[in-house]
């Protein structure tokens, strides 16, 4: 009955196919839910503490507020013929067998409730089209299940009028917050963001010391003295990226990857103390007004220090906002460098450096792994990177190759437009969540253990700070060691070969230029 | 008999053009606020319209998602369009020549219609996932299509109505007359289904033929660094 075995003799057992449908386990994971958030959580994002008393009325409300604002929502609500493509495509389903995690079904949670205020249908026959009246029940279960969506719209791939069930389940999370019942993973993050300038809380002064031992870890490792500036204004660049590549690891191996790639390109840039986030939770619980407030910082920021582009550092949903949001709700850019994509990411620049000749790797620094590359959901189906469609899978696969010996590629069913989530996405990285953080990453894990028995992949890279702290979390409960993730970054960090770099005891590397290895 | 079917066909008629007008100037006039095409996606306009082309005339997400499901949505679909363009011939004098020309291809398609609708049918109760997200609409749904397939084709294949007749009929609604209508018990049950269907095709899920069209995952373009994309409500916080 279990599509994961946990408990096998031999450590967890696994069932080949990654994309196994699972037998139906009806409520399995109803009592699945966040912890809420304190009022004064809610209360700093400009929703109401405590769950108002007329919340019905202003949830219903609410539901036709959002469709007369949002076209999305508004046809998506209208459009499923319930035909069942999506039924097999969300993780969540998949690692959990509840049905209410089929995308069509957690969509119906919502749907059935504008159909019985919205519809003639649902008004007169609701038994006929499945609409029920909003109870405190349905509430419940809202909160329950549009908390266990990460908002990877794999679903929207396969449905044939592309209908994406993120935007439902934002809609009900901002359905959710306006009446008071918030996540507090999610809206205590926001706050953080916004009063201090990044999701961790993490102050100017702490930065800053962190940012100065990296710089010593680096030169004491090279012989480089490579620099990681804050707030250092007229710089070319502000890097704008998640606060977990200050603190967490692999995150901060990525990060000093980006400040090698730099260094070596002969760029100046910083980073911004206030603006020291890229994550934009605000994407999570769908609410327009702060995800705005937090990339207007971004802007502050590249107008204070005066530079000339902005580039993101590798976090997934943030380069979704930055990507196809930043210049619709912070925009128009008109005083940054025009010769340049606003923004860029981080794999851009190095890639476009790589192709350019600017950097030189030894790749066998890396031949102790077997690597294979995990698309995160929100880069691959979310924006793009280069200037073609899919640029957004070929540019960190051309990275990666460039600087490693050793890499396979997983089931394609599970990889670019077809990428499985994490499993912590969309604001599900919190550990009273760790269920069906669990359950929904077995998917991908299958699909890497597919790898490991079939070309002894050891270890798998990413470019999403959500996706690094997810699997260096539940890794070990599939058999793999919790650095088995790593950053893409890292990879360049480990081959690249900075001017005037000391050699370390190892036979003197074959140099080679990474654009004469036909990687492309 | 012949007044209360021409009257239901009026009302019938208005009820589809105005209420899917209704809700077509709807969409049309909700803003997106977002850019949110699913990726990748095409970065013109003219691969946009290639894009909507491959999902309206091949299911092209659906074929990638479930085999079974497009298979038999296409023989529907396929068949439908078959037949209604065939029916022309019943509103029109003299008749195109395409219409003609589509006329064997119309009579045979009613037999892909029919095993198209009854393969959905037995997915819906056999399938697991998909009975869970059924409701009874969706069901009736299926069956109304169904009864409509069965009664044109019995008409068709086994106990012919007096079709000239029903001609005469139509053209005169066309012109705001009533004639007689032949009173065959399968001419009234299928002019009757197909009344219905009209009636419900605004207020249903049958809004999916019109939906696609305003799906931004599918019609946005990937422009979103190049072109700034506001909506008006949103252009308001800017003030």
């Amino acid at each position: 009955m279990a599509i994961l075995d946990m408990d096998g003799e031999d450590g967890p057992k696994f069932i080949p196919d990654p994309l196994k449908i699972p037998k139906l386990a009806c409520d399995s994971m109803a009592d699945s839910a966040p912890y809420p958030a304190y009022p004064e959580h809610n209360m700093k994002l400009g929703f109401p503490g405590e769950l108002l008393d007329n919340w019905q009325e202003v949830a219903i409300a609410k539901i036709g507020d959002l469709a007369s604002k949002n076209r999305a929502f508004q046809v998506y609500l209208d459009a499923c013929v319930k035909c069942g493509a999506c039924t097999d495509k969300c993780h969540y389903f998949l690692g959990s067998g509840d049905p209410k995690n089929m995308p069509v079904a957690r969509q119906d949670l919502l749907r059935s409730v504008y159909r019985r205020y919205y519809t003639f249908a649902g008004k007169y026959f609701p038994w006929l089209v499945g609409a029920r009246d909003l109870t405190r029940e349905v509430l419940d279960e809202w909160y329950s299940y549009y908390h266990q969506c990460s908002q990877c719209r794999r679903c929207s791939v396969f449905c044939p009028y592309g209908i994406d069930t993120a935007e439902i389940s934002m809609a009900a999370r901002e359905i959710m917050d306006t009446v008071g019942i918030g996540q507090k993973y999610c809206n205590e993050i926001i706050g953080k963001a916004l009063e201090i300038g990044n999701n961790l809380g993490l102050q100017e002064k702490a930065l800053r010391a962190t940012l100065e031992d990296l710089e010593e870890d680096i030169e004491d490792e090279t012989g480089v003295s490579v620099r990681i500036p804050v707030d250092e204004k007229g710089a070319d660049i502000l890097l704008i990226t998640p606060s977990a590549d200050f603190f967490a690891e692999p995150h901060i191996d990525g990060l000093i990857g980006y400040a090698k790639v730099f260094h070596q390109a002969g760029v100046s840039w910083t980073v911004s103390s206030y603006a020291s986030e890229a994550a934009n939770f605000g994407l999570f619980i769908g609410s327009y007004e702060n995800m705005r407030d937090l990339a207007l910082r971004i802007r502050r920021a590249a107008e204070d220090l005066g530079v000339k582009r902005i580039v993101f550092g590798e976090c997934g949903h943030a380069w979704r906002v930055a990507y196809s949001f930043l210049n619709t709700l912070a925009g128009p850019f008109d005083f940054l460098d025009q010769n340049y994509p606003i923004p860029q990411h981080i794999l851009e620049f190095t890639w476009d450096q790589i192709e350019r000749g600017n950097l030189k790797f030894d790749k066998t620094k890396n031949d102790h792994l077997r690597l294979t590359y995990h698309d995160s959901c929100n880069v691959a189906r979310g924006s793009r990177m280069g200037d073609k469609p899919g640029g957004q899978f070929e540019i960190p696969r051309n990275v990666i190759k460039a600087v490693c010996n050793n890499y396979f590629e997983m089931d394609r069913d599970t990889t670019k437009e077809s990428t499985l989530c994490c499993g912590g996405g969309g604001g599900l990285l919190t550990d009273d969540l760790m269920d069906i953080r669990v359950k929904g990453a077995s998917p991908r894990m299958t699909a890497l253990q597919q790898v490991t028995q079939d070309h002894g992949v050891t270890h798998m890279a990413a470019i999403c700070a959500i996706c690094k702290t997810q699997f260096a979390k539940v890794m070990p409960k599939f058999g793999y060691e919790r650095d088995s993730i790593l950053s893409v970054h890292q990879l360049v960090s480990n081959a690249i070969l900075l001017d005037g770099q000391i050699t370390d005891d190892a036979p003197v590397p074959e140099l080679e230029m990474a654009n004469e290895e036909g990687t492309s | 008999m012949s007044t209360l079917y021409a009257l239901l066909f009026y009302f019938a008629t208005i009820m589809l053009v105005v209420g899917l007008g209704l809700r077509i100037a709807k969409y049309a006039r909700t803003p997106a606020p977002l850019k949110i095409p699913t990726m990748p996606a095409p970065t013109t306009r003219s691969g946009v319209f290639w894009r909507m082309s491959r999902e309206v005339l091949v299911f092209e997400s659906l074929f990638k998602s479930n085999k079974w499901i497009w298979v038999f949505g296409y023989m529907f679909h396929v068949g439908l369009a078959l037949v209604l363009l065939r029916h022309f011939r019943y509103f029109i004098e003299p008749i195109w020549f395409w219409v003609n020309w589509v006329q064997p291809f119309g009579i045979y398609a009613s037999f892909a219609l029919l095993i198209g609708l009854l393969g959905l049918l037995v997915r819906r109760i056999v399938v697991e996932r998909i009975r869970y997200i059924s409701s009874p609409s969706d069901y009736l749904m299926l069956l109304l299509l169904i009864g409509i397939a069965l009664s044109g084709m019995n008409m068709k294949f086994l106990a012919p109505t007096d079709i000239v007749a029903v001609k005469v009929f139509f053209l005169g609604l066309l012109r705001l007359q009533i004639n007689e209508l032949p009173t065959s018990a399968s001419l009234l049950v299928h002019l009757g289904l197909v009344a219905t269907l009209m009636i419900i095709f605004p207020i249903s899920k049958l809004l999916h033929g019109p939906g696609i069209f305003f799906s931004p995952t599918r019609y946005q373009v990937d422009n979103s660094r190049e072109k700034r994309h506001l909506a008006p409500w949103a252009a308001e916080l800017e003030k």
